[in-house]
């Protein structure tokens, strides 16, 4: 009961000076908080407030810090100071001229598969000077599908030097660290940072053209992490990839949300394993059904360009299997006729679009 | 903290797989409604906090959280019915389901252990927690928080295709490192039969989940094919089991479900 009433006042106090919320959304939010009775309700209060980040002026003060286990690390200042690697970052990414990242909420929807043969597309024009970087720190699929496995990386005076597939196509990737592939990489978010910090600032990629970034799926370290380092430098946009069933475009909305958060312009929506045409009797299944209209349905209620719409084709998993550019080994199908339009699109944002442009 | 709420859970199953989109998610929502087909009670814990798919997979909205003196009142997928299938997952504390959780390590870390510690499961023959694809922040969190309770094992989803399998490896290492029991392993989306012209096509290889048994030295539970029924089924929060039992994916899925009951029992 006492707690009950701490908790009503305190919540109370909380909606109305740092939410502003009044109204049919305070007693839906108040009896959502109201669960969280006794000692421990605050730090769950806190899950529902946004962090208000590391260095704002509200930094461990804020009523959303209390419980969070880096409270006093913030509230001593020690977070507010602008991570040098921010500003080292932006002085490496000046040979860069372009930067895409490749997102999705949702995963095994095809970024990795998608980021190798942007960058195998990318690269069959001589001219340019093509970089792909694999920030998945847990689950690196770059290697194989750019066959690439049991590569090393060298450390040169200027840094590591990125593993190449082709002369203008650089790669880099934790797998590339790893000296065997049941080597696990067990680690918490700090140490998945320092990791992706590494990355932009330690590798020695050159004079690029393209810079494309591989994530795992979610909104958590390794994005906030990528963006935040690339805050200095800018990024041109993210091209995001869902399938078209609901389970995934559910999460793929969340993915958005991110993207507008932390200001991070779309170029576009990719709905892959749209649809299989059987080799036999050439009738279309709709394997991932589009339930709730996919990716198109999407696009149009979140006012963004669904970019096109990759079919399934068992030879894209058998390329990348082998390690092989699908682009390469069936140009001819449907499924390559989708990427290279998806390509050109992409090609010409970034013609028309330059980083510096945007800040993050 | 409150004490005790998984000394009525009699087993804690969990579904893992280094690789996303495998099935994790769907492989757990089908065994928990297979468990309760036969007779068990059954809890769902979804632990990923950034793609919480599970209520969505089970049709159970978006209920408020209750209290009760024991910590937090699990929503139940099946309210007509004895309160067979209870589910926690982030998807209910959040008003807005487009809203993005972008939270680092540390604070997922912190609303993973109050989930295993504080929701009142009751009395459970089965606890399946789903979790994201990886090896970080999620899955240590569960394990440390569960280390007091005993886990029974871990069932990992692969798909066939050796960059599925590839990730997969890594995650059975985590198994092994943590101490954690691997009761088998599940190939998913192992092959696709065209319902036109029944032509069988291996759209993400096959056999793979197999091999990668066979590799490791783990048991191999059973292949599920791709199936448009199935994704149907969990689009729109159907149990398939109940809608299609006379499909080979039911037979499927039927037979891990049993091998892994009888594991339990053993």
């Amino acid at each position: 009961m006492q707690c009950e009433n701490i908790c009503d006042t305190t919540t109370l106090k909380i909606m109305q000076s740092e939410l502003g919320i009044t109204g049919k959304k305070e007693s839906k939010l108040r009896h959502n908080i109201h669960v969280f009775l006794c000692i421990a309700c605050l730090n769950l209060l806190s899950f529902l407030l946004d962090c208000p980040g590391t260095s704002s002026d509200q930094a461990g003060k804020s009523s959303a810090c209390q419980g969070c286990p880096n409270q006093s690390i913030c509230a001593s200042g020690a977070t507010k100071a602008p991570d040098p690697a921010i500003e080292e970052i932006k002085q490496k990414m000046t040979s860069v001229k372009h930067k895409i990242l490749v997102l999705s909420g949702k995963g095994g929807v095809g970024k990795s598969t998608f980021s190798a043969h942007l960058s195998h597309a990318l690269a069959s024009d001589s001219s340019k000077e093509v970089a792909l970087l694999d920030v998945d720190i847990c689950g690196p699929s770059i290697p194989k599908i750019m066959g690439l496995e049991g590569e090393q990386v060298h450390q040169s005076g200027s840094g590591w030097s990125p593993v190449y597939v082709e002369d203008n196509l650089a790669v880099m990737s934790i797998g590339f660290l790893l000296s065997s592939p049941d080597d696990a990489v067990i680690w918490r978010g700090p140490k998945k940072n320092g990791m992706i910090k590494q990355f932009l600032r330690d590798v020695d990629w050159g004079e690029v053209d393209y810079l494309i970034v591989d994530t795992p799926p979610g909104t958590s370290d390794e994005h906030l992490s990528i963006v935040q380092y690339l805050s200095g430098a800018g990024i041109d946009g993210a091209v995001i990839i869902t399938t078209p069933q609901e389970v995934s475009l559910q999460d793929v909305r969340k993915e958005i949300r991110f993207c507008k958060k932390v200001n991070l312009p779309i170029l576009g929506v990719i709905e892959n394993m749209s649809g299989f045409v059987c080799p036999k009797c050439k009738n279309t299944s709709q394997i991932f059904p589009p339930t709730t209209g996919g990716a198109q349905r999407m696009c149009e209620e979140l006012n963004l360009p669904l970019l096109g719409r990759i079919p399934l084709d068992p030879r894209i998993g058998k390329s990348c299997d082998e390690g092989k550019s699908f682009l390469t080994e069936v140009p001819d199908s449907p499924a390559a006729a989708a990427y290279q339009s998806i390509v050109q699109k992409i090609r010409d944002y970034c013609a028309s679009h330059s980083a510096s442009d945007v800040s993050c | 903290m409150r004490k005790g709420n998984l000394d009525q859970v009699k087993h804690v199953l969990l579904v893992l797989s280094g690789k996303g989109g495998v099935g994790k998610s769907t492989i757990t929502t089908e065994l928990a409604l297979a468990f309760r087909h036969a007779g068990k009670k059954v809890g769902i814990l979804d632990v990923d906090l950034c793609g919480p798919s599970i209520p969505r997979m089970l049709s159970v909205g978006k209920p408020e959280v209750h209290q009760c003196d024991s910590g937090w009142v699990p929503v139940y997928a099946d309210p007509q019915q004895q309160q067979q299938l209870a589910l926690m997952s982030i998807a209910f504390l959040l008003e807005d389901s487009d809203e993005a959780v972008i939270w680092r390590g540390p604070k997922k870390t912190a609303l993973i252990g109050q989930f295993v510690s504080d929701v009142a499961w009751g009395e459970l023959d089965i606890l399946l927690v789903d979790t994201p694809p990886g090896t970080s922040d999620e899955h240590l969190a569960v394990l440390e928080n569960l280390r007091k309770h005993r886990v029974d094992g871990a069932v990992l989803v692969t798909t066939p295709q050796a960059v599925s399998t590839g990730d997969v490896r890594r995650e059975i290492t985590f198994c092994k490192k943590t101490n954690l029991k691997i009761l088998g392993i599940v190939e998913n989306m192992s092959g696709f039969v065209c319902p036109h012209c029944s032509e069988c096509s291996n759209i993400f290889s096959k056999g793979g989940g197999e091999e990668l048994a066979k590799l490791t030295g783990s048991a191999f539970l059973g292949s599920v094919p791709l199936d448009p029924l199935l994704t149907e089924s969990l689009e729109e929060g159907r149990d398939f089991l109940q809608a299609f039992p006379e499909s080979s994916t039911f037979t499927a899925i039927s037979h891990i479900a049993n091998t892994l009951l009888n594991s339990l029992n053993a």
